[in-house]
């Protein structure tokens, strides 16, 4: 195609794309992979302000996901290949004969190719009054936002449309915390994708979510107020149904407008008529997405058909015989309103003979359908409630699965473990539908190029990384091939225990076992049962239990009773160990708030007790060189002032920083000192995986680095932007956005539960940001627990966290009370007036620093010791 | 060295027992085994300056090595965690600095059992 134009003195070639949207802006990136971006003019023509975004994961916008984290064009992306982007110039109009598109603003562009990626509209019922004041549709950005600015006013909304994404907008609505009805004109929910049963499960799930649900009704006129804003909706059956706001959501209809009036072929049911090479009937105009109608006769209404049309495309623009493109799998999962929900293959049982293999619970809300053809074949499939087997059964349709369809409906509980692992897919069967990965390519990338992780078979294969629908595949393909290659993997905490950290807190948690011992006897590995444990399991169920403590019955003081020998030696002597054996002390200073007296009182001890002082990147002020012995006489006055422990020295809550905000920058907009206090005192004490830090900026200026922070967060005019999962260090990242606009209480309210759900599901010694990266699902899945909860935890972790807010006291101050625990406070056991003659210092800058001569031995240089400082 | 510690019976009140390693051909009092936290160490000063850490393991048995850590020259062994390792759970304790883990029985480093530089002095242990 691309061929004539570049004969002779002809210009470069040019390729036109109207529609940037997801399937357009993946066209340019496969005719920049194919190199034709640095041979031909690219000039893409967009409706929409914008640059291509993610409109699958629309909805996560309210729940504060940014625009910006929503785009699909990278940085740099265009001008990297030249492409040029008109934003808000559509099409107006195509002349074919003279081969040029006209937009909006009157340019004209001449085309060789003209490509069109258009998509879809939201099909709106021709009621009465649908056009009112507070009537919506739910497609783009622009209607999210109108959404959103019309939900503050709103008490009650109401969607037309029961199906994926009438549900999906119906989610959003109940978030947004309006009484919200969804009306259904088929009789079940969802009736394009799953059955009667299934719709059955599903309705039952989304009424005890507070849904009023209305199906085979439709809606007959919206009715209006004086002002000419909705006031109410009146049913097919005569009923009315009160709302402030109405969201269409009933089905979509191709874009096919520019190619009708420019004489191109379309559908019998819309949408551009293309071939198997995304052809119009005009060879030099192709269509993609879901504006065209395939050459099967299907409006594919999913991103990924889609992305397999402009694969296609970009093939034929850039003279490669390439995949022809004869229609697709609507297989879909999805979590609508926290409930998993999957259809595949002959979903609905239409083949001949089909026969069907249900398993339902309608107390749990889990209904599964597996279609089965005469000869056993599994032709397809619902799953509600309970969409785990997944990702093995869709690449398994087609052919006779490895275990009776009986066996493959069971819960994950009651199923032999033979009936269905990995190994039963052919090798040809595509795991991951996103970017076609093949079971083979993935065992490939194991055993032959010794990727030995899921993120490390994404990064080279891709697979998970669109939908995410078939990561737990992946992970069972990669675990069972690197058994199979020989390498054991063994995710046991340490020599003593089986179990990761996490299986230990939920045994620690559900049988309350307040000691070490016991779940070592009980629990450990069979040869390191009645042993001592190890370095690795002591401190790690020494935090589990301290982070449990009210909750079952243990002591909260981590030196109570068998706690005392758990802890690594910082938590034992409440201090930070440093090269030389001294410790350091880092009294709280919530927020970096400080008074003159105490600032003076600090001085003061460090003066008397000749202590180094250095002020720390978390606002607070750490004295060094004390030895175990001077530490409570140190403590004794550092209480008396008023000040308690910083718990620099724990895996805990370290500090939340803040900037002045509001009280005397001249930018703020909330008052972020008072905010870093009231967390920092909220949260103080809480044993976690790893230490956790904060911050509070009081704008977008940020200048308290709160994006940097394991929970950062940023004043906006409305309230607090709350971010996660940043990291300073060796490996800085960014904080991820989990919520916006909120208010104090729902701060605190999403701090408590993102806080308790990583110390219960974290690794040991995992900090946020690598937990967010590990944890299946990533930021989408702990945001849907926590934000959404969709695992019906959320009121146990809120529990769990007012436990630890009440049972709070200062660790320094119970130590200082009790007489045994201050007697361990000795240099020497034997000698207990005695100071350890090997802690010395020597003058460094007008203070001191360690000896180290003292400590060389005859023979050994002294090593350095990194990482072990506290701040 | 490691004695058991438990299992001692007295026939009649006796003075309460004390704790003693040994050291340079003598016996060096250290304290009533019942003041140990098991699981823990404590620091004892020796007559001649040099230093010593004392265990006691969850089953009453008291062992005594060096309290300098070969690795860095810092006197902290007895500030490190007591664990147990292998199938006949021999009692090891892990250095509070880095980590290396030293067999309270020989002194030997574990993570470098050729090197006798890096080992422990190993004190015998009594009641008395
Ligand atoms: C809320 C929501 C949730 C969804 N969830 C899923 C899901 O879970 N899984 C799934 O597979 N799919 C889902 N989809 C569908 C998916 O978003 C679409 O399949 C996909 O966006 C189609 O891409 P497209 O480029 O064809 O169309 P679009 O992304 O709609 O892009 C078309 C673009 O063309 C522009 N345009 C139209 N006419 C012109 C013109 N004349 N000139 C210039 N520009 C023009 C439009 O403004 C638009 O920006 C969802 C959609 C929505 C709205
Ligand atoms: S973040 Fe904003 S409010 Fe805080 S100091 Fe900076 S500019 Fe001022």
């Amino acid at each position: 195609m691309e061929g004539r134009d570049v004969s002779g003195r002809s210009p470069r070639p040019t390729v036109v794309v109207v529609g940037h949207g997801m399937v357009g802006q993946r066209f340019v990136e496969e005719l920049a992979a194919r190199g034709v971006t640095a041979r031909a003019r690219v000039v893409v023509l967009a409706e929409e302000s914008r640059p291509a975004y993610d409109r699958v994961h629309l909805t996560s916008w309210f729940g504060g996901t940014s625009a910006e984290e929503l785009s699909l064009v990278p940085d740099g992306f265009l001008e990297e290949h030249g492409v040029e982007l008109r934003l808000e110039d559509p099409a107006s109009a195509i002349d074919r004969a003279a081969r040029t598109v006209t937009t909006r603003s009157g340019a004209v562009v001449g085309y060789t190719t003209l490509v069109l990626a258009t998509g879809s509209a939201p099909f709106v019922p021709p009621l009465p009054g649908r056009e009112a004041d507070g009537c919506f549709v739910y497609r783009t950005l622009d209607d999210v936002e109108a959404i959103r600015d019309a939900a503050a006013r709103a008490r009650t909304g109401l969607v037309v449309g029961g199906g994926l994404l009438g549900l999906e907008a119906a989610g959003a609505l109940r978030d947004l915390g309006l009484t919200t009805h969804v009306v259904e004109f088929s009789p079940r929910l969802m009736a394009l994708q799953v059955d009667e049963g299934g719709g059955g499960a599903l309705r039952r799930t989304v009424e005890k979510l507070g849904l009023v649900v209305h199906t085979g009704v439709g809606g007959q006129e919206i009715t209006v107020d004086a002002r000419g804003a909705v006031e109410g909706v009146v049913l097919s059956d005569g009923s009315r149904v009160e709302t402030d706001l109405v969201v269409f959501s009933a089905g979509i209809r191709p874009r096919d407008e520019l190619a009708r009036a420019a004489g191109l072929a379309v559908g019998a049911r819309g949408g551009v008529a293309v071939d198997e090479h995304c052809r119009t009937s005009d060879p030099d105009v192709l269509a993609i997405g879901e504006c065209a109608a395939a050459s099967d006769g299907v409006v594919y209404g999913l991103v990924a058909p889609g992305y397999a049309m402009a694969a296609t495309a970009a093939d034929l623009v850039a003279g490669r015989a390439g995949r022809p493109f004869h229609g697709a799998d609507t297989s879909t999962k999805l979590k609508l309103l926290g409930v998993d929900v999957a259809s595949f293959g002959d979903a609905h049982g239409r083949t001949e003979g089909a026969l069907d293999v249900v398993y339902a619970d309608s107390r749990a809300g889990v209904y599964k359908k597996l279609v089965v053809g005469a000869d056993g074949t599994l032709l397809g499939g619902v799953l509600v409630g309970d969409a785990e087997s997944y990702g093995l059964l869709r690449p398994l349709t087609g052919s006779v699965p490895p275990a009776p369809p009986e066996q493959l409906v069971l819960p994950a509980g009651l199923t032999p473990a033979t009936a269905l692992g990995p190994a039963a897919l052919p090798d040809d069967a595509v795991v991951c539908s996103c970017h076609h990965v093949t079971k083979g390519a993935i065992v490939a990338a194991v055993a032959d190029e010794g990727r030995a992780s899921v993120a490390e078979v994404r990064a080279c294969t891709g697979a998970g990384s669109g939908c995410g629908s078939c990561v737990r595949a992946v992970g069972q393909l990669v675990d069972a091939e690197l058994a199979a290659g020989g390498i054991a993997v063994d995710n046991g905490l340490c020599g003593c225990f089986a179990q990761t950290r996490q299986e230990l807190f939920e045994i620690v948690a559900s049988l309350r076992l307040t000691s070490h011992r016991a779940l070592l006897d009980a629990h450990g590995r069979p040869e390191a049962r009645g042993g001592e444990g190890c370095e690795v399991c002591k401190p790690t169920v020494g935090s589990i239990i301290a982070s449990l403590a009210p909750a079952i019955g243990a002591d909260g003081h981590v030196l109570a009773g068998e706690q005392a020998a758990l802890q690594d030696t910082n938590d034992h002597f409440l201090a930070n160990l440093q090269k030389n054996g001294s410790y350091s002390i880092v009294p709280r200073i919530p927020g970096g708030e400080i008074t003159p007296e105490k600032l003076i009182v600090i001085g003061e001890v460090a003066r008397d007790f000749g202590l180094y002082t250095k002020i720390t990147g978390g606002q607070r002020i750490d004295m060094f060189g004390a030895r175990v012995d001077q530490l409570p006489a140190i403590w004794a006055r550092l209480v008396e002032a008023g000040f308690e422990s910083g718990h620099a020295y724990g895996k805990a809550l370290r500090t939340v920083k803040s900037c002045v905000g509001s009280t005397w920058c001249r930018y703020g907009v909330q008052d972020s000192v008072r905010m870093a206090i009231d967390l920092e005192l909220r949260y103080r004490g809480l044993r976690a995986p790893h230490k956790l830090k904060s911050a509070v900026s009081g704008c977008a200026r940020e200048c308290a680095e709160a994006m940097s922070k394991d929970f950062g967060i940023i004043a906006t005019a409305g309230g607090w932007d709350l971010y996660v999962g940043g990291n300073g260090g060796a490996s800085p990242r960014h904080a991820e956005s989990l919520a916006r606009d909120l208010s104090d209480a729902e701060l605190v309210r999403l701090i408590d539960r993102f806080l308790m759900f990583y110390v219960r599901t974290a690794d040991r010694l995992e900090r946020t940001s690598v937990w967010l990266e590990r944890i299946g699902g990533g930021l989408e899945h702990v945001r849907d627990v926590v934000v959404h909860d969709s695992l019906g935890i959320c009121d146990e972790l809120e529990a769990q966290m007012a436990a630890h807010v009440a049972a709070y006291r200062d660790e320094w101050a119970r130590t200082l009370e009790d007489p045994e625990k201050l007697a361990r406070f000795v240099s020497f056991v034997n000698a207990p007036g005695t100071p350890d003659p090997s802690v010395r210092f020597v003058p460094e800058r007008d203070q001191h620093k360690p000896d180290l001569t003292v400590l060389a031995g005859p023979t050994l240089p002294v090593r350095t010791l990194e990482g072990s400082n506290p701040s | 060295m490691t004695t058991a510690l438990a299992p001692l019976t007295r026939s009649h009140p006796a003075p309460s027992p004390l704790l003693e390693i040994g050291h340079a051909g003598a016996w060096v009092p250290v304290c009533a085994p019942g003041a140990l936290v098991p699981g823990r160490g404590v620091a004892v000063l020796l007559p001649d300056g040099e230093q010593a850490a004392v265990f006691v393991d969850r089953h009453g048995d008291a062992h005594a090595v060096g309290n300098r850590d070969p690795f860095t020259g810092a006197y902290v062994i007895s500030r490190g965690l007591l664990g147990s390792a292998g199938a006949e759970r021999r009692p090891f304790v892990a250095s509070p600095l880095l980590k290396q883990r030293f067999d309270l029985a020989t002194g030997v480093c574990l993570d470098a059992p050729d090197d006798p530089a890096l080992a422990l002095p190993v004190h015998p242990v009594r009641l008395r």
